[in-house]
């Protein structure tokens, strides 16, 4: 073997252990795996609380969600259901909860149909799983409350702010035409902030968190108690869990 | 051409005037939605479509008939189709266009709606509808132009006008499609997610756009000396026959894999819409009405001396078209909303101003009608001279 023979094989080998050594670390340079943002309710504590709306309000005051007196046309980001209308093909042997008030919002599905039926892709899914909706691009033709099998979207059928109680400066005020819903509070986020239901609630029925990171509250919930969500047959994946126990 | 158009007697005259008062009352009512927002409507967060889409999807369908007459007479020389098929594309123009401002104006933000072009989203059936209704718009208008063109100047049409009306037949069946697809691909509304839509779209279609070129035949044979032919209209009247016969079927087909298998989220929808839930039961009449008219229509239709009478046949096809306008549109577009996924039923009836807008949308479409057939009339009676 000549000298420049070894060298070349000295080097190869380098490349040989370096490579694998810096696949098994992850991505190598840095590259953190993507953040999968999702909720867990606690359906039997949420249901205790009659009446209760902390989570509705401090959500609609933040993002100037206007109150529509008419029951038909009303924009909810969040609201309650009875527990048989947000599982109704459960069979409810839950007798506790037969007609119990639960609080439902955009389940920011993996694989969401209002996405998918969008004209503009003004409303699309992000790197971190959150369905947002960008007010500027939606021409209001409302494509996506059709496909949404959740009714978690509203739609504004005049112009909102007369509406709004006190707008927060905070947060833009959308225009007439246009569809809006729950943005599991993006904004927050960005700031470390968890969304402002799970503020509100005061750490009692709602937990908020990132799937892939296997120390977050949703993991070691769903790790340990019985979850469902809603209408898991049609494929959207919802990131809404309700802890069954 | 054009200028035939705008030449008439007082009575054309009066009825163009007539129609463009409509339609101006219709834009008025459009302006006032505009400010307002859709709030002027009947509409509502759990039924968020209601008759401007209807209207949409019943249009379409009249838009794709067009191949009922021009199939025969280009792939298989049904010589009897000569005069007839003129008429055929030229109502698929006014369909079409009806159809589009039909979507445009039931947008919230149709200041917005270039974003459907800078922002192409092959993943929404929407995108599709767009380009493949304003394709077969711009198809019709040419191979009718240009077919009429040629006779006025006594030549044969241009060779490729023929692959262009080759085109226009898959086209024509494929708008209908796209439509039909935009309902059932949702799986969050039972009563759209199933196949059948498709096809019975196509029969549905294939029976009302069929309906209305007789009545405008009938009508213009009284009014003009353009007769397009006793056997052309009894051969259309025979292709509406099956068509309506098939979409009956389709219906029952229906009917009974829902009510047979019993899903509860699947009958729920058909409950409303034929029985009513809790009182609520606003689309009941309209439904069973259309059941009358499309059976009765099917049942003397296939009396061969009823549908030999002329007067007899016009009432016919105006009760397929009233039969198939409900069925395809208020029978499938709001029961579809009915009850919400959070199983609410909040039931929806059109306000004043939008059927203006709709009356002042059919109001321009037959004003379209009226001056292209006056031109193809026009044109046809100089070359039989």
């Amino acid at each position: 073997m000549t000298r420049r023979e070894f060298l070349q094989l000295l080097a190869l080998s380098g490349f040989g252990l370096v490579a694998p050594a810096g696949m098994l670390k992850g991505e190598g340079t840095g590259k953190k795996t993507p953040k999968k943002w999702a909720m867990v309710v606690d359906i039997f504590k949420c249901a205790k609380k009659e009446g209760c709306t902390e989570c509705i309000e401090a959500c609609h005051r933040i993002h100037n969600v206007p109150n529509i007196p008419d029951a038909g046309r009303q924009i909810t980001w969040i609201w309650t259901s009875p527990f048989d209308a947000l599982f109704p093909e459960q069979p409810a042997y839950v007798e506790a909860l037969r007609g119990r008030q639960i609080m439902a919002l955009c389940n920011h599905c993996e694989n969401p149909p209002c996405v998918a039926v969008c004209p503009t892709k003004a409303t699309f899914k992000r790197d971190d799983g959150i369905v947002m909706m960008d007010y500027h691009r939606c021409i209001g033709c409302r494509y996506c409350m059709a496909a949404c099998p959740y009714g978690a979207r509203s739609f504004n059928w005049q112009d909102p702010r007369p509406f709004i109680h006190a707008i927060d400066k905070g947060y833009p005020t959308r225009t007439k035409g246009v569809v809006e819903k729950c943005n599991f509070c993006d904004e927050r986020l960005a700031r470390g902030l968890v969304p402002a239901c799970v503020d509100a609630c005061k750490g009692t029925c709602l937990a908020f968190g990132d799937l892939n990171d296997e120390q977050s509250a949703v993991r070691r919930l769903l790790g340990s108690r019985p979850a469902m969500q809603r209408k898991p047959e049609l494929g959207t994946r919802p990131k809404v869990f309700y802890l069954l126990a | 051409m054009i200028e035939k158009a705008l030449k008439g007697g007082k009575g054309y005259r009066a009825w163009l005037l007539f129609l463009l008062a409509v339609a101006a009352a219709g834009f008025l009512s459009y302006l006032h939605q505009w400010s307002h927002g859709l709030s002027i409507t009947g509409l509502s967060r759990s039924v968020s479509w209601g008759l401007y889409i209807a209207n949409f999807t019943f249009f379409v369908g009249v838009a794709a008939s067009a191949v009922t007459v021009v199939l025969p007479y280009y792939l298989h020389s049904v010589k009897e189709f000569g005069k007839i098929t003129i008429l055929g594309e030229f109502l698929a123009v006014p369909a079409v266009i009806m159809s589009l401002l039909f979507i445009i104006v039931d947008l919230g933000r149709p200041d917005r709606a270039f974003n459907l072009i800078l922002y192409p989203s092959p993943q929404s059936l929407l995108f599709w509808d767009m380009i493949a209704l304003n394709g077969y718009l711009l198809l019709n208008l040419f191979i009718g132009w240009s077919t009429l063109d040629a006779e006025v100047k006594d030549e044969k049409p241009l060779p490729w006008v023929r692959f262009l009306i080759l085109l226009s037949l898959p086209w024509a069946v494929s708008i209908h499609t796209v439509t039909a697809f935009i309902y059932q691909g949702l799986v969050a509304r039972p009563l759209w997610h199933t196949p059948l839509w498709a096809p019975r779209f196509l029969a549905s279609a294939f029976a009302s756009g069929p309906a209305l070129l007789i009545l405008m035949s009938l009508l213009i044979r009284r009014i003009t000396r353009f007769d397009p032919g006793c056997g052309a209209i009894q051969k259309v009247a025979t292709i509406a026959t099956y068509a309506l016969l098939v979409n009956i079927f389709l219906l029952l087909v229906e009917l009974f894999t829902t009510l047979y298998g019993g899903v509860p989220g699947d009958v729920v929808h058909l409950r409303y819409l034929f029985l009513g839930i809790d009182g609520h039961h606003a689309l009941v009449p309209w439904i069973w009405l259309s059941m009358v008219l499309m059976g009765g229509s099917a049942g003397a239709l296939l009396s061969t001396r009823l549908r030999r009478r002329e007067g007899v046949l016009a009432l016919i096809c105006a009760a397929i078209i009233v039969g198939v306008w409900i069925d395809k549109g208020l029978g499938l577009v709001v029961p579809g909303f009915i009850p919400s996924p959070l199983g609410e039923i909040t039931e929806y009836g059109p306000t004043l101003p939008e059927v203006l807008i709709t009356t002042g949308i059919w109001a321009f479409g037959v004003l379209i009608i009226t001056l292209l057939y006056r031109i193809a009339i026009y044109v046809k009676l100089q070359e039989a001279e």
